[in-house]
């Protein structure tokens, strides 16, 4: 079976547990996450998680049901074959000496990237842009040394006016429980 | 308003469920529930001996009324003994709602005394769980639970609340409706879904209905009936599907699968059409999936989206509850007779009878079910346990009382008889409850025979009793060499044992016995243990073997048995 790398969004409560909820039936099925961005979303209360997953139609298909099963996800959607933008976002440190700075400068340009810090011997270089994109400039930097790299991996939505995905909302919130998001262990009175 | 403790919040909100029973079993963590239980008169406790069984007994007491079951424990170890029986109520789509006691609040995550991380223990298991962390959130979680529990696909839930909140107070206030974003089951089929599957049925010359566990959940028998006599398509059971059709109805077909009737597997094999209602092609139906059904175009009626072409490729899906979905089916189906593929049904029946049992002097297994069944008249209840006295159950069960074959079907949980009786008699107290039981089986959960003794449970247990773990026994014959490891075991006296259990334990290996003693145990008014000591070494059949294909069923084993790799 062919597989490919899917791309699925899911609008989820913000609450304690839900994203272990959501790993475990991936982590049921075999599956390996590839990437994984989770942060708030249009909503008060709730966030929107994008994962990438690589896998036979079917078999996502399958997961994308099971995860929608979970109360706590509000929506979900494969957009793989919808039209979409995405996006990462890396910071790569690269190591720069006097004499190769201006050359990683002409690299930096031609991606247009960003370099958000520079120290004696090293650079912090911040690109924006697709997969393709990223692993193109990380590349290109390889040879002059990668002290570190960190990748969020894919955000996604699609295009026009259309919402990727849609949750439910009063007056632009959601919120289940009157506690709802202060998922805090509060401190006992009682003993 | 008063203000009442977290504890009392919690039986407070059972209460304005209509929670009449909670199997439990107490320990720190729940413990200002037990001391609140006082002032609650109406919810009535049974204290089981281990928590597994209030899982078990709450699944059955759920199976049979309809309504959600309720068990609890404490933090720990009592919730880690819940785990088995909430995993059985899972598979087997039971409305379960558990309650279990966590350390106190401050503790939590800091591996303090008896502290298991129940929520995250039972994520895979659960319809949904939650680690209530304030104790306003008490009263809506119980909601949310029986909410969830008991609607859509229905399944267990469990709550899990620090001891600390059972005991700090607040005001209490039961949402009176509750809405969920995330969660909005179809109830209603998509009335194009309904004119296509109509089509399909009118145009199939040999089709066939497969009822699951859907029929009964959603108390479809009525409705399932209709559909199968308008449309003279027989009506194939599976194993939870069992007492979803009349057994003495004409077209009613028994059991499919590993150890169904082999008609069946025949005619699934030569069907151009199934009408899949509220079962899950569970690969002990299906068989080899490469295999299965080759000729057939599938009707798939499931509430649960994610069944749809799961296993197998449903050419009309329809997602809705099965009791509506029927009766918007029955006024577009077309009367029909299929008397030619009745007849051929028929043949491969009358050539491979599948349940005869043989002619002889000992005391054989089959023989004793079926007289049980015959003796105790049509509304008796049953609850099984696993193996082979299971599968006989189920072959033999041709009983027309619907929903009252309790079993468990997707784990398979060998102690489940002795725990799910129970709780079959707690909701049916006036009625006659039997537990098949293995002796293996038997002997995992026969601590809870003390309940009877204690409330006053008449349950009567039949231990078929072949002195063998014997469905393991029968692979290893079949599949492993006859390599016979580990599989028969030293065996109480299950007589003295009944008997220091407070309840009447008889003895019988001879066969004129067995009708008598049935009899007896019908007629006596307590709860009774019958050590059936039947004959050892019996396969139970039609099988098909592991791995292989429903076409490769074998009736009766006349011939040579293949091997075939698991
Ligand atoms: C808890 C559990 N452990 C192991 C098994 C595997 N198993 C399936 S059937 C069986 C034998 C059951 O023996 P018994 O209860 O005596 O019933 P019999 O098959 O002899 O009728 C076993 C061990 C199981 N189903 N459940
Ligand atoms: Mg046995």
């Amino acid at each position: 079976m062919t597989t490919r790398l899917h791309t699925i969004v899911a609008m989820v409560e913000n609450r304690p547990g839900v994203l272990n909820k959501i790993a475990s039936k991936w982590r049921q099925r075999g599956f390996n996450i590839e990437s994984l961005t989770v942060g708030p979303s249009e909503t008060a209360g709730l966030s929107r998680m994008t994962f990438t997953v690589d896998g036979a139609a079917h078999d996502i298909e399958q997961v994308t049901k099971q995860l929608y099963k979970i109360i706590e996800v509000v929506k979900i959607s494969d957009i793989t074959a919808e039209a979409a933008v995405a996006r990462e976002l890396a910071l790569i440190k690269v190591s720069a000496s006097k004499e190769n700075r201006s050359a990683i400068v002409e690299i930096v340009d031609i991606f247009r990237a960003n370099i958000i810090d520079v120290g004696t011997d090293s650079m912090v270089v911040e690109v924006t842009g697709t997969e393709d994109k990223v692993d193109a400039i990380v590349a290109m930097l390889k040879p002059y040394g990668l002290k570190e790299l960190v990748r969020t991996g894919r955000v996604a939505m699609v295009r026009g006016s259309a919402a990727t995905v849609s949750a439910p909302t009063e007056n632009g919130a959601y919120h289940r429980y009157r506690s709802a998001g202060e998922g805090k262990a509060k401190v006992g009175t009682l003993i | 308003m008063t203000k009442i403790n977290g504890a009392e919040i919690i039986l407070e909100s059972l209460r304005r469920e209509g929670v009449e029973v909670v199997f439990g079993y107490p320990g720190g963590a729940n413990l200002p529930l037990y001391d609140a239980l006082k002032k609650y008169p109406d919810i009535r406790h049974i204290l089981v001996r281990h928590e597994q069984s209030a899982a078990h007994a709450a699944d059955a007491y759920a199976r049979v009324t309809g309504k959600a079951g309720v068990c609890w424990a404490t933090s720990g170890p009592g919730a880690t003994n819940l785990v088995t029986g909430i995993a059985n109520a899972w598979m087997d789509s039971v409305p379960l709602v558990c309650i279990t006691g966590a350390v106190v609040s401050w503790l939590l995550g800091r591996d303090g005394f008896q502290e298991s991380d129940i929520t995250g223990i039972t994520i895979p298991i659960t319809k949904h769980n939650v680690l209530v962390l304030n104790v306003e959130d008490i009263a809506p979680a119980i909601a949310e639970a029986f909410h969830i529990a008991t609607t859509g696909r229905p399944g267990p839930v469990l709550i899990d609340i620090p001891r600390d909140l059972q005991q700090q107070v607040a005001e209490f206030e039961y949402p009176e409706k509750i809405e969920l974003a995330g969660y909005q089951p179809t109830t209603q089929g998509h009335p194009q879904q309904i004119k296509k599957a109509a089509q399909l049925i009118a145009e199939a010359e040999k089709p066939l209905i497969l009822a699951g566990h859907g029929v009964v959940i959603a108390r479809a028998a009525e409705e399932l009936r209709e559909v199968a006599e308008k449309t003279d398509i027989p009506v194939i059971t599976t194993l939870l599907g069992i007492g979803g059709f009349p057994g003495s109805h004409e077209l009613n077909m028994g059991m499919p699968g590993m150890h169904g009737m082999y008609w069946n597997n025949m005619a699934i094999q030569d069907a151009d059409l199934l009408i899949a209602i509220g079962m899950r092609f569970d690969d002990r139906v299906t068989g080899a999936l490469k295999d299965f059904a080759p000729h057939a175009k599938v009707v798939h009626i499931d509430i649960d989206p994610a069944e749809i072409s799961k296993n197998v490729k449903a050419a009309v899906p329809i997602v809705g509850d099965v009791k509506n979905v029927l009766q918007q089916l029955i006024p577009q189906l077309k009367p029909a007779k299929h008397t030619a593929w009745r007849r051929w049904i028929a043949d491969v029946r009358a050539k491979h009878p599948s349940i005869t049992i043989p002619e002889t002097d000992k005391l054989i297994p089959q023989y004793v079910i079926k007289k049980i069944y015959e003796l105790s008249g049509p509304d008796a209840w049953y609850a099984t346990g696993v193996g082979q006295h299971q599968m006989w159950a189920a072959q033999y069960f041709w009983g027309d009382h619907p929903y009252s074959f309790v079993t468990s079907g997707g784990l398979g949980t060998m102690g489940f008889e002795v725990p799910a009786a129970i709780g079959v008699q707690v909701a049916r107290p006036h009625d006659t409850v039997w537990s098949f039981c293995g002796d293996g089986g038997f002997q995992m959960t026969l601590q809870e025979l003390a309940l009877c003794t204690e409330y006053e449970l008449p349950v009567k247990f039949a231990i078929i009793n072949n002195n063998y773990l014997g469905m393991v026994r029968q692979w290893q014959d079949l599949y492993y060499g006859g390599n016979k490891e580990s599989v028969r075991m030293f065996q109480p006296d299950f007589v003295k044992l009944a008997e220091s259990m407070g309840i009447t334990g008889v003895r019988v290996s001879d066969k004129a016995l067995v009708a008598s003693t049935i009899e007896a145990a019908l007629q006596h008014p307590g709860a009774v243990v019958i050590d059936f000591q039947v004959e050892d070494i019996e396969n139970c059949y039609p099988m098909m073997p592991p791995g292989a294909s429903l076409s490769d069923t074998i009736d009766q084993p006349k011939v040579q048995e293949p091997e075939f790799a698991r």
